[in-house]
């Protein structure tokens, strides 16, 4: 094993991909010259050269749509988005192209692709900068959304994202990139729609995905000492959703929140909750409760993000609710 | 870089003007002459059928603008692609798509060149090299030119022709496109089949740059106008922009001023323009004006041409029959080809 970057880790994922097959390439704004504005693509201009690491201008919709149109002719485009919240002006190709050439083509044409790039919250950055975008991707059939939580995760879901033949969509974080954590020194492939258990528990079962999962990992600690043991469930992918790993742990700890970074309606916490009373109902002593971003755009003062973001504080009440020790 | 735009083709086009010192074979007009009628017949067939309920969905007919397809085509290689967006029956046929598969797709039948999932405005033939039929105005300018970078990227000397209307060309989609596709040098050619009319909103009204030859100015893009009523001067400009694009010199636009003699789609009035003006395209037929030439230099007999009207008519009868015979996709079909992956976990409720 070895202790690398998030970014590292992602980048030792495309590396390796664009290594071993010469149809992956990966493009975008800074990502060559500049080394990625988030320094995810260092050094890979020098090694591959800039047939394979290509730098755009700022044209979200066009070079999304160039892509798109390349993965159809037969290549494995990476696409790195600044953010997903620019990339909202791709929308188009992603959701109308990418998600549907197949079905519309009648099985002729397929897009594997990967669109890839910060997403949520990063700190003082304002509404537009600072979305969740797990819910509305993974509305979408056609595409799969991945959201990675750590550098493990992320190395080897990228890389099974950048082989699947499918449009994928990769969420990660701005505020993730220089997370550590360890990686083992050779390959691995994570599959694609598998949950992951973080924390083994039993009276409670949080299911949460992405970065905000660390509030999770906070909270277990400080419930722990309470004598109320949590099980962290890690979604990894919200499109397809791993609902039996969700389910199975229910039955065991009869109660659930879900911690979700975005907003609360028609979200993924909508999702887990229907499926719960759904699946799960003879098995729940609790309702399904759920911390999430408050109903309001993102804002600027430091007082708003810790009036909107989930944290600590909040889990905790909401756990201690599902036990009735409120 | 950019030429001049040309006269107006409505002052160009003289009936069988270029018969007598054409540079074009017997064989290129015959085949011009067939697969335009067979385009023409095709649709006006689709029409009908289209008011008589036979199929559902929008419906946007290419009557009139058929010389784009038959230039375009006579002047590329059958390893070249082809990308336009939703008015898109006459480009397969063009590229030689057996018409019973383009009905059945408009019947919305399982045997359609698309399984029934696309209908009129999403067909496909990945065999000839038809990429869509794409719904979204402009979404093919980006993709098509995508279609192309693949092709550099491979090092082929394949060129794509990326079509669209002139409603597209005001898209950022085709700005933002524009712009990669020169500084890259992509092996594109993009085709305005410019019938003045987006919808019912002609150029005039939505642009003070209403040459649209030159959008590509201020991209570097070479680029120029040609008459849409003439498969010999498309062809023409087609080779040219093709040589351009396969010796590594980028990407081409051409505005092709063509008409299309029927509504958008099945359902508009026509309030925008005058029967006289549709009447003076028409009598600039690119169909007629292939037979013209066809018979001042009798190439072909009353019988033969007869042969070749039978055989059009025969193809669109049977290519009806073949899609009212076919069956609906059945209910499975709904959850194949919507991810190449075979065990995707859909969600299956009540």
């Amino acid at each position: 094993m070895k202790t690398v970057q998030f970014r590292e880790a992602l980048r030792e994922a495309m590396s390796e991909e664009m290594r071993r097959d010469k149809s992956v390439f990966l493009l975008g704004e800074e990502v060559a010259e500049y080394n990625g504005a988030y320094k995810v693509s260092q050094g890979m201009l020098d090694e591959f050269g800039p047939k394979r690491v290509i730098d755009t201008p700022i044209a979200e919709l066009g070079f999304a749509g160039i892509a798109v149109g390349a993965s159809m002719n037969g290549l494995r485009p990476i696409v790195e988005f600044m953010t997903w919240n620019f990339a909202i002006l791709a929308a188009d190709q992603i959701i109308n192209s990418a998600a549907k050439m197949l079905q519309m083509s009648g099985g002729q044409y397929h897009c594997p692709i990967v669109f890839r790039g910060g997403n949520g919250t990063a700190g003082q950055l304002g509404a537009t900068h600072s979305q969740s975008f797990e819910a509305f991707y993974a509305h979408v059939p056609g595409l799969k959304v991945i959201t990675p939580s750590n550098p493990y995760d992320a190395k080897g879901l990228l890389k099974a994202a950048i082989r699947d033949n499918d449009p994928v969509v990769f969420l990660e974080s701005e505020k993730m990139y220089g997370d550590k954590g360890e990686i083992p020194e050779g390959e691995y492939i994570i599959p694609i729609g598998v949950a992951d258990i973080k924390r083994a528990g039993t009276d409670v079962t949080i299911v949460s995905f992405g970065k905000i999962l660390k509030v999770a990992f906070e909270a277990a600690e400080l419930l722990e000492k309470e004598g109320i043991s949590c099980e962290i469930i890690d979604l990894r992918t919200v499109r397809p959703i791993d609902y039996a790993c969700v389910v199975e742990s229910v039955k065991k700890t009869n109660r659930c929140v879900v911690l979700e970074e975005s907003w609360p309606l028609a979200s993924i916490s909508s999702e887990i909750s229907y499926h719960l009373q759904r699946y799960a109902f003879d098995h729940l002593d609790a309702p399904v409760m759920r911390v999430t971003q408050t109903d309001t755009p993102f804002a600027f003062s430091p007082t708003l993000i810790d009036e909107a973001l989930p944290n600590v504080a909040r889990l905790i009440n909401a756990v201690k609710a599902t036990l009735y020790r409120n | 870089m950019a030429t001049k735009a040309v006269a107006k083709p409505s002052k160009t086009t003289k009936k069988s003007s270029v018969a007598s010192k054409s540079k074009f074979s017997k064989e290129t007009y015959v085949k011009w002459y067939k697969d335009m009628l067979l385009m023409r017949r095709f649709e006006e067939k689709a029409g009908q059928l289209y008011i008589q309920q036979k199929f559902g969905g929008f419906c946007h007919l290419y009557i009139g603008q058929e010389a784009i397809v038959a230039g375009t085509v006579s002047g590329s290689r059958p390893t070249d692609s082809h990308m336009t967006a939703y008015r898109d029956h006459a480009h397969p046929l063009g590229l030689g798509t057996d018409p019973r598969v383009l009905m059945a797709e408009l019947y919305g039948r399982t045997t359609g060149c698309s399984k029934g999932k696309g209908g009129s405005m999403h067909f496909f033939d990945k065999d000839k090299n038809f990429m869509g039929g794409h719904g979204i105005v402009g979404a093919q300018i980006p993709m098509g030119t995508g279609v192309a970078f693949a092709e550099k990227y491979n090092e082929t000397d394949n060129v794509v022709f990326v079509s669209m209307g002139d409603g597209a060309v005001r898209q950022g989609a085709l700005h933002e496109t524009f712009n990669m596709a020169v500084n890259w040098k992509l092996p594109v050619i993009y085709i305005i089949e410019n019938n003045n009319y987006a919808m019912g909103t002609s150029v005039e009204r939505t642009t003070n740059v209403t040459d649209l030859s030159k959008i590509g100015l201020s991209y570097d893009i070479p680029s120029k106008s040609v008459n849409g009523m003439s498969p010999e001067a498309v062809h023409e400009a087609i080779e040219e922009a093709c040589d351009r694009a396969r010796r590594g010199d980028g990407p081409t636009l051409l505005d092709i001023r063509t008409y299309r003699y029927k509504g958008h789609s099945m359902s508009d009035p026509q309030k925008y323009r005058t029967k006289e003006e549709v009447a003076e395209w028409q009598a600039k037929d690119p169909i007629d004006h292939c037979l013209d030439v066809i018979k001042e230099n009798k190439w072909l007999t009353d019988a033969e041409i007869e042969e070749i009207n039978n055989w059009v008519k025969k193809e669109v009868e049977e290519s009806v029959e073949f899609a009212e015979n076919s069956p609906y996709p059945e209910a499975h079909e709904l959850y194949e080809d919507v991810y190449k992956q075979t065990d995707y976990p859909y969600i299956k409720e009540y």
